[in-house]
């Protein structure tokens, strides 16, 4: 259970940061993972008063403000039409609309979930972080940075690129944690792989090469065996290490076959 | 700290710890239809509208809804009276302990979209859990509602 002695809605996103600096002290986003620990919090900051919930297009990208929930995040209108659907597809099996009405993209970011599907998609879109202090970093940077290291997420933002996407995942049951994300994105003549769930946080896997004549049915098979061959993979209570490495050729095979039926 | 929020249409004004969830401060005002079912984000029993939109309230702070305006079924009977003898019809409920959750999510998937595929409605109830399985019944219930809707 989480216990909390001081509530405070930030009136800036620098008392916001000054407060988080506080070990006991801590950010709520839409408290879907927060709500489920056992911790004795100081004060809770609630970054609910700072306009943080807004989606902001410009020339070059999309702006999705931290607070943004992942609702709001999956209907939006240019979102969809860039990723062709694919962020709602991602986010589908996120326990149900209720849930993610709160659950916001900040914290799902900022939390650095293995398993994640925001992750994943996030990563497919080459999005950005934008931290308070430590600025704008790749979505890799960001993983990468020391969780000592306390920000505050401000927003995310989404390049306006032309690309083809396909996402996919695998689930025990539609709305549980995903056993594997996967997705395959076609751009500029380039065409990666997203593999997250593995259980170890999304990472990045370019073709080298294999699709070069084109997708076929062989050559996806290869991206899918090489993808599978070069991730790392491991056993949780949702499933082995084997079968993680087994879906995974599975899924990046298919969704480069549907990429390639996208693309006519 | 105090609150002040409206519920089901009133203005409160309360006093409340920090860490009060939103499930408890409607329930101590007699909103007895929020239920605590899972308390892991997973059932829906607890859902209330905030601001019109379905959310979790075991998961959410009573003292983020200040300033909001939360509703729960106890608000919304004249909207749920629509439908809910549909869902009796078709034999639906059986204990009836998801019931308020269900009609809660219904109430709100009908108003996003009041003319929702079979899917749309299996999509948008998806966390809505069921214990007795009684999730075709629920369907062919609001799918019985549509249906008398459309033929006026
Ligand atoms: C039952 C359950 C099932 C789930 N299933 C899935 C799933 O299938 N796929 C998936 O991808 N995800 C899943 N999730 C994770 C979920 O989608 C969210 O990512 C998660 O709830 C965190 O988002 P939140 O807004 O609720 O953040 P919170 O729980 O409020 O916060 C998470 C962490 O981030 C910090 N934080 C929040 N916002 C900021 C900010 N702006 N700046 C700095 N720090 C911040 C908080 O202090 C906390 O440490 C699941 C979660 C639950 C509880
Ligand atoms: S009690 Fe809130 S989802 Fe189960
Ligand atoms: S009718 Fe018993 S839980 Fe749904």
């Amino acid at each position: 259970m989480l216990t909390i002695r001081e509530y405070v809605r930030a009136k800036s996103l620098e008392e916001a940061y000054a407060l988080a600096q506080k070990r006991n002290n801590v950010v709520l986003g839409g408290m879907g993972w927060l709500n489920l620990q056992k911790r004795n919090v100081g004060t809770a900051i609630d970054l609910c008063d700072l306009g943080l919930d807004a989606i902001e297009e410009t020339e070059t990208d999309y702006r999705v403000g931290a607070m943004v929930s992942l609702r709001a995040f999956e209907q939006h209108q240019g979102l969809q039409t860039l990723s062709q659907g694919a962020i709602a597809e991602s986010l589908k099996g996120i326990v149900g609309v209720q849930f993610r009405n709160s659950a916001t993209v900040g914290g799902s970011v900022y939390a650095r979930f293995g398993f994640s599907d925001v992750t994943t998609i996030l990563m497919a879109l080459e999005a950005k972080v934008e931290l308070y202090k430590a600025g704008v970093l790749t979505m890799e940077e960001f993983a990468a940075l020391p969780r000592t290291q306390r920000d505050i997420l401000v927003r995310i933002i989404i390049p306006k690129v032309r690309r083809s996407i396909c996402y996919l995942s695998q689930r025990n049951t539609k709305t549980d944690i995903p056993v594997l994300t996967c997705a395959v994105v076609h751009r500029e003549g380039e065409t990666f792989a997203v593999v997250g769930a593995c259980p170890r946080p999304a990472a990045i896997y370019p073709d080298g090469g294999v699709l070069a004549e084109g997708i076929t049915e062989e050559t996806a098979r290869a991206f899918g065996g090489k993808v599978a061959a070069e991730a790392v993979f491991g056993s949780n209570s949702r499933s082995g290490a084997d079968y993680r490495r087994k879906v995974a050729a599975v899924l990046v095979r298919r969704a480069a076959l549907a990429l390639k039926e996208q693309e006519g | 700290m105090e609150i002040k929020l409206t519920l089901n249409g009133k203005a409160v004004t309360a006093h409340i710890e920090a860490d009060t969830l939103l499930l408890d401060f409607v329930r101590a005002r007699g909103c007895l239809s929020v239920k605590r079912g899972c308390e892991t984000e997973n059932c829906g029993l607890c859902t209330v509208l905030l601001d019109g939109k379905p959310i979790l309230s075991c998961a959410t702070l009573a003292a983020r809804a200040a300033g909001h305006h939360v509703q729960t079924l106890e608000g919304l009977q004249e909207e749920a009276a629509d439908f809910v003898g549909f869902i009796a019809d078709q034999g639906a409920e059986q204990c009836g302990f998801c019931n308020p959750g269900f009609v809660m999510n219904t109430i709100a998937l009908l108003r996003e979209n009041p003319d929702p595929t079979d899917d749309e409605i299996r999509a948008y109830l998806a966390g809505n859990l069921c214990r007795c399985s009684g999730y075709e019944g629920q369907l062919r219930g609001i799918r019985a509602y549509l249906d008398s809707k459309k033929e006026g």
